[in-house]
């Protein structure tokens, strides 16, 4: 059988891309190894590796080990975004509305002692420290795209286990609809917090079946280590087929409702930030086309931006969950 | 008085030239040697468009420092730097149409209109071409010198624009402290030439015996 690439969803590129050279130089030298019959103890430490996650660690912060997740879509074949662009570009206005801001400021966070409380309309309501989180669920390696509404996207590789092994742990009432997140807002280590941009804390919702989907991530780490202060340790949400924005960080409270919870970038414009804010290339911000995204550290200069892919790419895996929706409205 | 006699010196205009060019140069040399962090083709966008602002309040200095420091010889400059405005709102045009609209026209076309603070951007970009393309003394003749006048009385309209959109691009963030910064500067440089205007008509004398 002939098979034809795909032009409609994902966009893979050519395996060459996908394994970076020392990758494939590394793996022809094991091969003349063992050619030679010299293996010996490095291929102790090649089968040691296999079992787990692939992206090579920084070495910056404390490592977090993690296997390769099993789940569907989890692994996207993209290069990971280097590790610096990652943890020095981003957004999180608690510490400056700059995208270099997060990583100059936010040294300050305190991050031990650290619990996050989850309520509402739950069987368990329960106050968890967070080396009790951490173990909750075994950990995993998530490669995920990330697509921000401004218009740019990475490649993270994350660690943390499915956010449904906290939910079926402390069993939502029938009630419970919705999932929101509420994040720290301390101004005494947060320096924009008390700023007028946004409403303070900084709340984020799910609706229960979005939050119960395998690919949401409650993320620890990242590219094998804990998660650095600027991209919301100790513990955020990643939410791989919504912009960046629905993906909290530095996660304090869990609760669970029955109604849709007010989202902070929703009740700062409604108009530009829906309640779902799914990545969708048909549906324009307001104030910028959503088709195209700069991918940060790959696309050169002058290379023209790359596709907006319908759910970030994850249209596979959850474009059930807005059957029959409109999205232009939901937007 | 030894400032303005500077400005006479043969070099003074080719320093200033160069010196115009630095932050180009500057630019040009981070994004060749990465230095322009994550995203270099937003900072190299954003960095023309602001030092765009900059000169143009440069050039709307010139002349009330002439004025109020007595320095007649910095007219000398005025040309030079209006023509920096362009050269870098130039460029900032054409980072956008590259970076972000991969030079396509049909894309260009499209996105112009649909978002607002571009098209004040593109709208301000379109009134400085014809001061731009009359700056030269024979375009000055050729118009006269009063119509030349009222023609280039459009950067005043320019300066607002500029102002509203870089205020309409940082609304998304709700920051507003460095538009505040360059709206007090421009707002001062053209309050400054409200007032000598009603001066004046008001007596008409005086100001021309000031002028002179």
């Amino acid at each position: 059988m002939l098979i034809q690439p795909r032009h409609d969803g994902f966009i893979h590129p050519v395996p060459s891309e996908i394994t970076p050279a020392a990758g494939y130089h590394g793996r022809r030298e094991l091969l003349r190894l063992l050619a030679a019959g010299a293996a010996g103890a490095a291929l102790a430490g090649w089968a040691a590796r296999d079992a787990f996650a692939q992206v090579p660690r920084p070495g910056k912060l404390a490592p977090l080990a993690a296997a390769r997740s099993g789940v569907g879509g989890a692994a996207t074949m993209e290069k990971p975004t280097d590790y610096k662009d990652a943890t020095s570009y981003n957004n999180f206005y608690e510490f400056g509305t700059d995208k270099d801001d997060p990583a100059r400021n936010a040294h300050t966070l305190r991050t031990t002692p650290w619990t996050v409380e989850v309520e509402g309309l739950v069987k368990k309501p329960a106050r968890y420290a967070l080396d009790d989180l951490l173990k909750l669920g075994a950990q995993e390696e998530r490669i995920y795209r990330l697509r921000c509404v401004e218009g740019w996207s990475m490649v993270i590789p994350w660690v943390g286990y499915s956010l449904s092994r906290l939910i079926e742990k402390v069993e939502p009432q029938g009630g419970a609809k919705f999932v929101e997140f509420v994040t720290l807002a301390d101004p005494k280590t947060m320096p924009n917090v008390g700023s007028r941009v946004l409403a303070w804390p900084y709340v984020e919702g799910l609706r229960m079946d979005e939050a119960m989907h395998p690919l949401t991530l409650l993320a620890f780490g990242m590219y094998g280590e804990v998660l650095p202060n600027q991209n919301g340790a100790p513990v955020r949400l990643v939410v791989p087929w919504k912009y960046g924005f629905k993906s909290a960080k530095s996660l304090v409270k869990i609760r669970f409702t029955d109604h849709e919870p007010k989202t902070a970038w929703n009740k700062a414009a409604a108009n530009e930030y829906g309640f779902y804010s799914n990545v969708n290339p048909l549906v324009d911000h307001p104030r910028w086309s959503q088709a195209t995204e700069r991918r940060i550290g790959e696309d050169g200069l002058f290379a023209k931006k790359r596709k907006t892919l319908m759910f970030n790419g994850y249209e596979q895996q959850v474009g059930q969950l807005y059957a029959g929706m409109d999205l232009k409205k939901n937007y | 008085m030894p400032a303005g006699r500077v400005l006479l010196h043969p070099l003074a205009k080719p320093a200033v030239f160069l010196a115009s060019l630095m932050p180009l140069a500057w630019l040009v040399w981070g994004a060749a040697a990465d230095r322009l962090g994550a995203n270099p083709a937003e900072y190299l966008e954003r960095s023309l468009g602001v030092w765009t602002l900059r000169f143009l309040c440069l050039t709307l200095a010139v002349t009330p420092l002439r004025v109020v420091t007595g320095t007649p010889t910095l007219a000398r400059l005025r040309r030079m730097l209006g023509l920096f405005v362009y050269f870098y709102a130039v460029l900032h045009l054409l980072a956008y149409a590259w970076f972000d609209m991969g030079l396509d026209p049909g894309d260009i076309a499209r996105d112009i209109p649909k978002r607002p603070f571009v098209l004040v951007g593109f709208t301000a970009f379109l009134l400085l071409t014809p001061l731009a393309a009359t700056s030269f003394n024979r375009a000055v003749k050729a118009l006269g010198a009063r119509r030349w006048q009222a023609l280039h009385r459009l950067v005043y309209v320019v300066a607002g624009l500029a102002i509203l959109h870089f205020f309409w691009m940082r609304a998304g963030k709700n920051d507003f402290a460095e538009v505040a910064l360059y709206a007090a500067i421009l707002g001062v440089l053209l309050g400054w030439r409200v007032v000598q205007a009603v001066r004046k008509r008001r007596s008409p004398g005086r100001a021309a015996a000031r002028r002179a």
